[in-house]
C-alpha cells in the first residue's frame, strides 16, 4: 500500500474472475451482432460464419455466469436474485436480461435455424444421440417448406429483437460499473457505450479467428470475401470504440476534477503495463494500424490473412486488458484520492489464476461439443457446403 | 388449418417456456422467506435476529445503579465524560451476575497513556503528558485518583 | 370470502393490534421499542476527539469485528499551510492502538473518526441485488447475514469505505449502529467508550434530543456532500481537507 487508504479498501473485492465476466459476455454480444449482420442487414458475404457465430455466442454465454458463481461468498444463495430481485439494482435486473437473452433469443434462434437438421438427425442417427435429437425436436417432425418458411420469418424477428437484446446484455454490464457514483474511474455515462463497442470489437475478432481456425481444421479454403468483410466491420467498429475511449480520456484530462491527479498517477504507475502498453499500444493502435493498412492498400491473400489474424489476436488481448483496467484499476486507488494498493493474483484459490484460465478454456470445450451436436457445416456427397437453415 | 399445422412446433416451444415459467413461480412461492417484504424490500425476520445479539458493554447507567458512590465522585471531576467501561472494559456479564464475573483493571500506566500521551494532533487544552518526565518513576494513580483525577491536596510536586 | 359488518367490527381492532405489532419491530426482544418513534443519526465532534482509539476497540469487542477489518476507525490528518487538497493522513491499524507521536511539526493536526453514515439515500442499499442490505424504518442501514450473497457490489458502491467482506461469514459487513443496543435503550458501544463525548448517538425524531439545538447553533458538515447520499453522520468542526 502507498499513501493513505481507508482501512477497509486495502484488500480488493472484485478479482480476476470479475474481469473475466464482462470479457465473456462481451464476446457473446459481439459474436451475435456479427451473426445478425447477415440475417437482418443481408450482408451476404459473412454467411459462412453465421452458424459458427451463433454457436460461439452460446458457448460463451453458458460459461459467463460461472466466474460470478465462483466469486460469490454464498453461491448457494444465488437463486435469490431471481426470487427477490431488488428492482433498483442493476445487478439484479441483469439476471433477467441474461435469462431473456439466453432463452428467448439465442436458444430459440439456434433451434429455429437448425430445426431441419435436428429432425433429419433424429431420424438418421442411433443410440444416445438419437434420443438427444428426438428431445430437441420437441416432438415435431414437420420440416415442410411451409413450416420452414414460418421458421425463417420468426427467426428473422427473433434476430431483430436480438440486436437490442445483445446491446442490453452488454450495455447493462457497463451500467453496473458506470452507475457507481462512489468510484470516479467507473462513473461515467459513456461506460455502457464503451463496453458495448469494445464487446463488439472483441466478438467480431473472435469469430474471425474461429472461422480461420475451423477452416484450417476442416482443411477447407477460406472464403476471402467473407474474411475481408468481417475485417472491414472489425475496422469500423474499432474506429468507433477508439473514438469513444479517446473522448473519455480527453474529457477527464480537460476537466481535471478532484479525482484526476490520483487517477493519472495510477495509470502511469500501477496500470502502465496493462493500460498504456497492452491495451493502448499493443491492443488498440497496432490492430487499428494493421487494419487501416489492409483497407487502404491491396495485399495478397496470404498477407491479408496474416494481418487479420494478428490484428484479431491483439484486439482480443487488448479488450481483455481493457476489462482488467476497468475492474482492477477501479479498485487500486483510494476513494480518498490519497493512496494506492496493489492486486496480487492468487494462483490456486477459488478466485485465482488457475480458475480464470480454466474458465477461458471451457467455452472452447463447450463449442467443440456444440459443433459435434449441431454441425454448422453439411457434408453432401463428400463436398462440404456451408449450411444455413433451409434456403 | 395448414398454417396451424406448420406452426405446431412453435406452439410446443411456447409450451415448454410456459412450463418453465410455471415451475419458476411454484419454486418462488415455496422458497421466498415468509417475512420478506414485511417492513420493506428485505427479510423482516432479520431485524429480530440482529436485535437479539447479546450486549458486551452494560452501559454506564447499569454501573451507576450498584456503584452510586463512584458515580457521584466521577461526576464532579475532570473524568465526568469518561464512562465506567471505557476504562474497566465491557462488563455486561458482570452486571448480570456480579459475583460470578470479577472485572480486572488493565495496567495503570498503559491505561492512562492511552488517552493522555502527548500527541500534537490532540485538541489544544486537552491534558497531555510525557509521562516519565512528569511522574518520575511513580505510577499515575499515586497522585491522580482515576475517579477524580485532579491533583490531590497535599500531593503537589 | 365475504365479511358481514359484525365480522369486520371484530377484525378491525385485531388488525390494529397486529399492525402495532408489525410497526413495533420485535416485541419479544424489545417490548418497549417502536421503530416508528426513532430516526437514528450520530454527531462526531472533531474538536473533542483525542485519537485514543477507545471507540475502535469497543466496537470490535461489542460486535466481534475480525482483526484487520473495521466497522469504525480513526484517521489522523496533518494539513500543512494552505495545501488543503493534499493532507497527510494515516490510520495505523485503524487507530485501534492509538497513534504514535507525529513527525511533522507545525500545520493543523486533528483526528477524524469514521464509520457508516447510515445514509438516507444510501448507494449501498440501492445496488444490492437481493435486498440483503436495507434501511430499517428507524433509519439504520443493516446487512442480513443470512441472505447476503457476498457479491460485494455494496462494498464497491459505498463512497466512505465503511464496508468490508467478513472473512468468516463470507458476507458484507459494516457498522450496525449497535442496533442490538439502541433498540434496548442503550447507546452504541463507540459512544459508550468515548472518554470525551466526541461521539454522540442522536435520535433525530426525538424533540428532546440535544442534537437539534446543536445542529442549529454549530457549523456542521457531512462527508462527500456532492454525492447526495443523505448522510446522517454529522461532523462538528470538520476541516475542508478531510476526505
Amino acid at each position: 500500500m502507498e499513501g493513505f487508504m481507508y482501512p477497509n479498501e486495502v484488500e480488493l473485492q472484485w478479482s480476476i474472475l470479475i474481469v473475466l465476466y464482462p470479457f465473456l459476455t462481451g464476446l457473446v454480444a459481439g459474436a451475435f451482432i456479427l451473426a445478425s449482420l447477415e440475417r437482418v442487414f443481408r450482408v451476404e458475404e459473412v454467411k459462412p460464419t453465421y452458424r459458427l457465430a451463433l454457436l460461439t455466442a452460446l458457448a460463451f454465454l453458458i460459461v459467463a455466469p460461472l466466474p460470478l458463481q465462483l466469486h460469490l461468498g454464498h453461491p448457494e444463495r444465488s437463486l435469490e436474485m431471481y426470487l427477490t430481485p431488488h428492482r433498483a439494482s442493476a445487478m439484479a435486473m441483469f439476471g433477467f436480461v441474461y435469462l431473456w437473452y439466453l432463452m428467448a433469443v439465442l436458444v430459440v434462434e439456434i433451434w429455429l435455424d437448425y430445426r431441419s437438421d435436428i429432425v433429419r438427425l433424429a431420424q438418421s442417427s442411433r443410440g444416445a444421440k438419437r434420443l438427444l435429437y428426438r428431445i430437441l425436436t420437441l416432438g415435431s417432425y414437420n420440416i415442410s417448406p411451409g413450416a420452414l418458411g414460418i421458421d425463417d420469418r420468426v427467426g428473422w424477428i427473433i434476430t431483430l429483437i436480438g440486436i437490442p437484446s445483445a446491446f442490453l446484455l452488454h450495455g447493462y454490464v457497463g451500467f453496473i460499473f458506470g452507475s457507481v457514483k462512489a468510484n470516479p474511474w467507473w462513473s461515467t455515462p459513456l461506460m455502457p457505450v464503451v463496453f458495448l463497442f469494445s464487446a463488439m470489437v472483441s466478438g467480431i475478432a473472435l469469430v474471425l479467428l474461429m472461422y480461420m481456425a475451423t477452416c484450417a481444421m476442416r482443411r477447407v479454403s477460406i472464403d476471402m470475401r467473407c474474411l475481408d468483410t468481417i475485417a472491414k466491420y472489425l475496422f469500423y467498429t474499432f474506429v468507433i470504440d477508439f473514438s469513444l475511449e479517446m473522448l473519455d480520456l480527453i474529457h477527464r484530462i480537460y476537466e481535471a476534477d478532484e479525482s484526476f491527479r490520483s487517477l493519472d498517477f495510477m495509470v502511469h504507475t500501477r496500470l502502465f503495463l496493462s493500460q498504456i502498453l497492452i491495451q493502448i499500444i499493443l491492443g488498440t493502435l497496432t490492430p487499428l494500424a494493421l487494419l487501416s493498412l489492409s483497407q487502404i492498400f491491396t495485399f495478397s491473400v496470404a498477407v491479408r490473412r496474416r494481418i487479420y489474424a494478428t490484428a484479431a489476436v491483439l484486439t482480443i488481448v487488448g479488450i481483455f486488458a481493457m476489462r482488467w483496467n476497468v475492474v482492477i484499476g477501479g479498485q487500486l486507488f483510494s476513494k480518498s484520492f490519497l493512496g494506492y494498493t496493489s492486486y496480487k493474483v492468487a494462483f490456486v484459490t477459488r478466485e485465482g489464476l488457475l480458475s480464470a484460465v480454466a474458465l477461458m478454456i471451457l467455452p472452447f470445450v463447450i463449442l467443440y461439443l456444440l459443433i459435434k451436436i449441431l454441425p454448422p457445416w453439411q457434408r453432401e456427397n463428400g463436398v462440404v457446403a456451408e449450411a444455413h437453415g433451409d434456403d | 388449418m395448414a398454417e396451424f399445422k406448420d406452426s405446431a412446433h412453435l406452439i410446443r416451444l411456447a409450451g415448454v417456456f410456459l412450463l418453465g415459467l410455471v415451475l419458476f413461480l411454484v419454486l418462488r412461492s415455496a422458497t421466498i422467506p415468509r417475512s420478506f417484504g414485511r417492513y420493506g424490500p428485505f427479510r423482516g425476520d432479520a431485524l429480530a435476529e440482529i436485535s437479539a445479539r447479546p450486549v458486551a458493554f452494560a452501559g454506564h447507567e447499569a454501573c451507576e445503579n450498584c456503584h452510586p458512590d463512584e458515580a457521584a465522585l466521577k461526576a464532579s471531576g475532570a473524568h465526568k465524560t469518561v464512562n465506567c467501561e471505557s476504562c474497566h472494559g465491557p462488563l455486561a456479564k458482570h452486571a448480570d451476575d456480579p459475583g460470578a464475573v470479577q472485572p480486572v483493571l488493565p495496567d495503570v500506566a498503559k491505561l492512562c497513556l492511552r488517552c493522555h500521551s502527548k500527541n500534537m494532533a490532540k485538541p489544544k487544552g486537552f491534558p497531555q503528558t510525557e509521562a516519565r518526565s512528569d511522574s518520575g518513576s511513580k505510577p499515575c494513580d499515586a497522585c491522580h485518583k482515576p475517579h477524580s483525577p485532579g491533583m490531590q491536596a497535599g500531593d503537589k510536586k | 370470502m365475504t365479511l358481514n359488518r359484525r365480522q369486520i367490527l371484530l377484525l378491525l381492532p385485531a388488525a390494529a393490534v397486529a399492525w402495532e405489532y408489525v410497526l413495533a419491530g420485535n416485541p419479544d426482544e424489545s417490548p418497549d421499542y417502536k421503530m416508528s418513534e426513532h430516526w437514528w443519526g450520530m454527531l462526531i465532534d472533531i474538536s473533542k476527539c483525542i485519537g485514543c482509539g477507545s471507540c475502535v476497540r469497543a466496537c470490535a469487542m461489542e460486535n466481534d469485528v475480525p482483526e484487520g477489518y473495521f466497522r469504525t476507525w480513526v484517521e489522523r490528518y496533518h494539513v500543512s499551510d494552505w495545501h488543503i487538497e493534499t493532507p497527510e493522513v494515516d490510520s495505523p491499524n485503524g487507530g485501534k492502538d492509538g497513534f504514535p507521536q507525529g513527525k511533522t511539526e507545525g500545520g493543523k493536526n486533528f483526528f477524524v473518526p469514521k464509520m457508516c453514515n447510515h445514509c438516507v439515500d444510501s448507494p449501498c442499499s440501492q445496488v444490492c441485488p437481493v435486498g440483503a442490505t436495507f434501511h430499517t424504518p428507524d433509519g439504520v442501514v443493516l446487512v442480513d447475514y443470512d441472505y447476503c450473497l457476498g457479491c460485494r457490489y455494496c462494498i464497491q458502491a459505498c463512497p466512505y469505505g465503511c464496508r468490508f467482506f467478513h472473512p468468516k461469514k463470507h458476507t458484507a459487513d459494516k457498522c450496525t449502529l449497535c442496533y442490538h443496543r439502541i433498540t434496548k435503550g442503550l447507546t452504541t458501544a463507540c459512544c459508550e467508550a468515548c472518554p470525551t463525548a466526541a461521539r454522540q448517538l442522536a435520535d433525530l425524531k426525538n424533540p428532546n434530543d440535544p442534537i437539534h439545538e446543536f445542529l442549529k447553533t454549530h457549523m456542521v458538515q457531512v462527508l462527500k456532500p456532492h454525492l447526495a447520499t443523505g448522510s446522517k453522520l454529522f461532523y462538528n468542526s470538520l476541516d475542508g481537507s478531510v476526505r
